[in-house]
């Protein structure tokens, strides 16, 4: 017999199992994290902050991600440099390097490529740090102890990666067009005032607004889903794993996503 | 059989999923008084504690603490509802990227209490858990599993709670520090006619420093009564537990 067919319906039933049970989760998931959200701007809007604990996030998640910034950023700006002058030599239009690494550097590759690393250090700590905390009981703990979670180890976390991704993209502007500025005056030994004439004539405050604004969107994506991943955690040390590992890939997807949108938003205003 | 319940569950049950943890909790907890919880591992004692406390929201029925009904109440109202309350976990859970001192004083702290105000509570609660000043720049890590429980103990203490729920508070300790850890329960309790005690357990040493003990099994209360008369009793499953008896209705 070429067609089984109560094999295929078996088989249709158990995929339409799968895509409904998916589905319903993925709605169940996005609900919570809603309910999430809507909790973080009640206890905003409502309660108290002390800046002293917004200050030690920013300290631990800007501060503590400046070091890789600067060595990606300035790595991107030299690889950029240096592919873009293989172009250009062939048409001729060395001269505007330095506008196009600039650009590129402050209006794609210093907010992404900063969001993405930083998720990758910082936010998997805030997951990993908030998910032992939860099957620690440290958060159940501090729930006795009348402490508002969202006030203590939430909002602080959020507030923090808004306010330090676009001081640490902006870091990373400087260092790639730096990098690049290494590369085209001192290996490719091209004329620096090229360079920097260049991006004085090209690059607007508007660009270097839009890059800044954009990081703050990742920086939001970044502390919101870190945060909610790790106080969600269950499971034990497999579950921190899990969470760590969820965190950065939802929060990557997510940068790369809000981007695209973000950039078609910024170019029509 | 006592004057007034400080806590009164009624038809208390819990599922996660498909399984039922408490099929049906009836218990009245005596006021002033310390109540052991007792049960086998993995009966559920923790998870009716924990909605006790409000940390878990049961399925169905009541828990009523001084006349208020807990499971109606919501996120912000149970945080106000927890200042008549304090929970020794398990493990302590002390917050281990936290001093001592600061996990002692939190809640002060965090209430911007004046920082010579919160130093003097902090070592007058030390005290009362028998612990050295010496301790309090240290870190969760650095001391023993029987200071982190004192330690427990004293932060809880720093909010003058009316219920203390201790649990687990002597397993995985040697008999010395277990000891020491039921002395210290015993005086917390006797430091105030107030103060209502509840502790989960198995361990049958405590059974000497109760004054009321129950038996969890099968998600339901099985046994309720004096914790003096539970070595008499001759309910079956208080006779089996306390006697370890591997024939009985508790398989």
């Amino acid at each position: 017999m070429f067609f089984d067919r109560e094999y295929f319906v078996k088989k249709t039933e158990t995929l339409a199992a799968i895509v409904g049970h998916t589905t319903i989760s993925f709605i169940e998931h996005l609900g919570v994290f809603g309910l999430f959200l809507a909790n973080c701007m009640h206890v905003l809007l409502t309660k108290k902050l002390k800046i002293e604990k917004i200050i030690e996030q920013v300290n631990s998640i800007g501060v503590g991600s400046l070091g890789i910034i600067i060595l990606t950023g300035s790595f991107a700006g030299m690889v950029f440099a240096l592919q873009s002058y293989i172009g250009f030599q062939r048409v001729g239009g060395e001269q505007y390097i330095g506008a196009v690494v600039a650009l590129g550097m402050i209006r794609e590759l210093g907010p992404v490529l900063t969001a993405l690393m930083t998720i990758g250090r910082a936010g998997s700590a805030i997951a990993a740090e908030l998910g032992s905390m939860q099957i620690t009981e440290q958060i159940d703990a501090l729930k006795t102890l009348r402490i508002n979670i969202f006030q203590y180890l939430v909002i602080p976390r959020i507030l923090a990666s808004a306010i330090s991704l676009p001081l640490l993209a902006l870091f990373s502007m400087i260092c790639g067009i730096l990098g690049g500025y290494f590369i085209c005056v001192h290996i490719l030994s091209l004329n620096p005032q090229d360079y920097t004439t260049s991006i004085k004539t090209y690059v607007e405050l508007s660009d270097i607004m839009g890059g800044v604004i954009k990081s703050m969107f990742f920086g939001f994506i970044l502390g919101c889903v870190s945060t909610y991943k790790g106080i969600f955690t269950h499971g034990g040390a497999r579950g921190v794993g899990i969470s760590t590992t969820q965190a950065v890939v939802i929060s990557s997807i997510s940068t790369l996503a809000a981007n695209y949108m973000l950039t078609k938003i910024l170019e029509n205003l | 059989m006592f004057s007034q319940p400080s806590i009164i569950i009624k038809n208390l049950y819990k599922q996660f999923g498909n399984i039922s943890v408490t099929k049906g909790v009836n218990l009245e907890v005596p006021f002033g008084k310390m109540t052991i919880l007792l049960g086998r591992s993995g009966e559920g004692k923790s998870v009716l504690l924990k909605q006790i406390v409000g940390l878990i929201s049961p399925t169905s029925g009541s828990i009523i603490i001084e006349g208020v009904d807990i499971t109606t109440l919501s996120e912000d109202e149970l945080e106000t509802h927890f200042i008549s309350v304090g929970y020794v976990f398990q493990f302590a859970a002390l917050l281990d990227s936290l001093t001592v001192f600061e996990n002692i004083g939190i809640t002060l702290i965090e209430n911007d209490v004046s920082e010579q105000q919160i130093l003097k509570i902090v070592k007058e609660k030390l005290a009362l858990v028998h612990l050295d000043e010496s301790l309090l720049s240290r870190y969760p890590g650095e001391i023993s599993g029987g200071q982190k429980k004192r330690v427990g103990v004293a932060r809880t203490l720093v909010s003058e709670p009316k219920i203390i729920f201790y649990d687990e508070p002597t397993t995985g300790l040697d008999p010395i520090t277990a000891g020491a850890i039921r002395e210290l329960i015993f005086s917390m309790q006797k430091e105030s006619k107030e103060r209502t005690t509840v502790v989960v357990s198995h361990d049958l040493e405590l059974l000497q420093y109760a004054d009321y003990a129950a038996l969890l099994h099968d998600g339901k209360i099985q046994f309720f009564g004096p914790a003096s008369e539970v070595f008499e009793s001759n309910n079956p499953y208080i006779y089996q537990f306390v006697r370890g008896l591997q024939e009985g209705p508790i398989k």
